[in-house]
């Protein structure tokens, strides 16, 4: 499974409503970090596929987001399960730091 | 524009630059306050020296060293580093430089200030960088702590962008800087607080600012800051290599105590050594 345009219309259903876990990468374009960041979602979405449902969020277009889940850093990773955050990161993460939280 | 820009001039830096220089590289060092290695007061671990040497003898000699090769090699504070779409921008408080690659061996010095709830509101109002995170606090009264001239640098970087910005220098002199909407506080803090963010600063003598957001940018910017900025994986502050010392970034480089592990003259040597070799064919493939 591809990683997700997750925006403020598909929220409530992709990720709130979700029976699955769900990872959310909160991002912008002009953040350098969060370009590093991106590769490592995407090898995420592929080992994960079937466990975990990944998405990204781009803050710029969807502030709301944002100011809801208190995401004032970027790139932040909220991990979601039974619609309820359950884990963040804030800044850069090494890939294995965010799959051991999926485990 | 330089083939590499070596920050730090310890013996990992010009360790460094005694291989890219002699393969003709065009390198540049800059470098800045004093070296950890200046306070080892005698080295008697370190290959060579009949009676041991002083770090800062060692130090000085291995400037000298340098730039006996040929190597420029400058005093200055690097307050920002851009990542362009051919290599880098590093930027001085005089300067700003063009390379392919960056080498950081800026020593192990930890900027980030011991004040209660700053760790605990890490991404909750406390930021390590203005330019990711400038954007949250538009219209915003915020906090730059820091007193030199990077928290200069990231004021300035958030001047157009938030509403008030008090600079707190946390005891320490203050810095220049006019505008409008800048103040500056000299006093000592107590701690940071807030519910699930960040609210306040209450300083020792029990006043109080309501804030809704802290840049950190204190001391002088090292590895672990720039690292924040650029997007480089580091494990508790020290930059992540492979064993070509090369960081997740292509192009930037890092070696010596910044790295972490032992902090042995021995160490950073050799890496530097092995950052410069690797330096050099990714210079070299690129053209």
């Amino acid at each position: 499974m591809s990683v997700l345009k997750i925006n403020e219309e598909n929220f409530e259903n992709e990720v709130l409503k979700s029976e699955e876990m769900v990872l959310i990468d909160f991002y912008a374009d002009w953040c350098g970090p969060c370009k590093m960041m991106s590769p490592i979602i995407d090898e995420i979405a592929e080992e994960m596929e079937g466990k975990v449902k990944v998405g990204k969020v781009n803050v710029d277009d969807n502030q709301q987001l944002a100011i809801k889940y208190n995401v004032m850093s970027i790139p932040t990773i909220i991990i979601y399960k039974n619609g309820m955050p359950v884990k963040s990161f804030v800044g850069l993460r090494d890939k294995n730091e965010i799959l051991d939280s999926l485990k | 524009m330089y083939d590499v820009i070596i920050i730090g001039a310890g013996p990992a830096g010009v360790s460094a630059s005694l291989y890219t220089k002699r393969a003709n590289l065009n390198t540049l060092i800059i470098y800045h306050d004093k070296s950890g290695l200046e306070k080892a007061e005698l080295i008697e671990n370190y290959y060579g020296f009949e009676n041991g040497i002083t770090g800062k003898e060692l130090y000085n000699e291995g400037i000298k060293q340098a730039k006996r090769l040929g190597t420029e090699v400058l005093d200055e504070e690097v307050i920002n580093i851009k990542m362009e779409e051919k290599g880098f921008t590093v930027i001085t408080n005089k300067n700003e430089y063009q390379t392919k690659t960056v080498i950081f061996a800026t020593g192990n010095k930890k900027n980030t200030p011991k004040i209660k709830g700053i760790k605990e509101f890490e991404g909750k109002g406390i930021s390590y960088c203005a330019v990711c995170d400038g954007f949250f606090y538009r219209n915003k009264n915020i906090a730059v702590i820091g007193s030199g001239n990077y928290a200069i640098s990231e004021t300035n970087e958030l001047i157009n962008l938030a509403k008030e910005i008090t600079i707190l220098t946390d005891g320490k002199t203050a810095p220049e800087i006019r505008a409008d909407n800048v103040k500056i506080v000299p006093k000592k803090i107590r701690e940071v607080r807030g519910e699930t963010r960040v609210e306040e600063v209450e300083f020792e003598d029990n006043t109080k600012l309501p804030v809704d957001g802290i840049f950190v940018a204190n001391g002088i910017a090292g590895s672990s800051e720039f690292a924040k900025k650029l997007g480089i994986l580091t494990n508790k502050e020290n930059i992540v290599v492979n064993e070509n010392m090369e960081t997740n970034i292509p192009g930037i480089y890092a070696c010596g105590d910044c790295t972490g592990g032992i902090l042995q003259v021995s160490k950073a040597v050799y890496e530097g050594a092995k950052a410069g070799l690797e330096v050099i064919k990714y210079v070299r493939n690129k053209n």
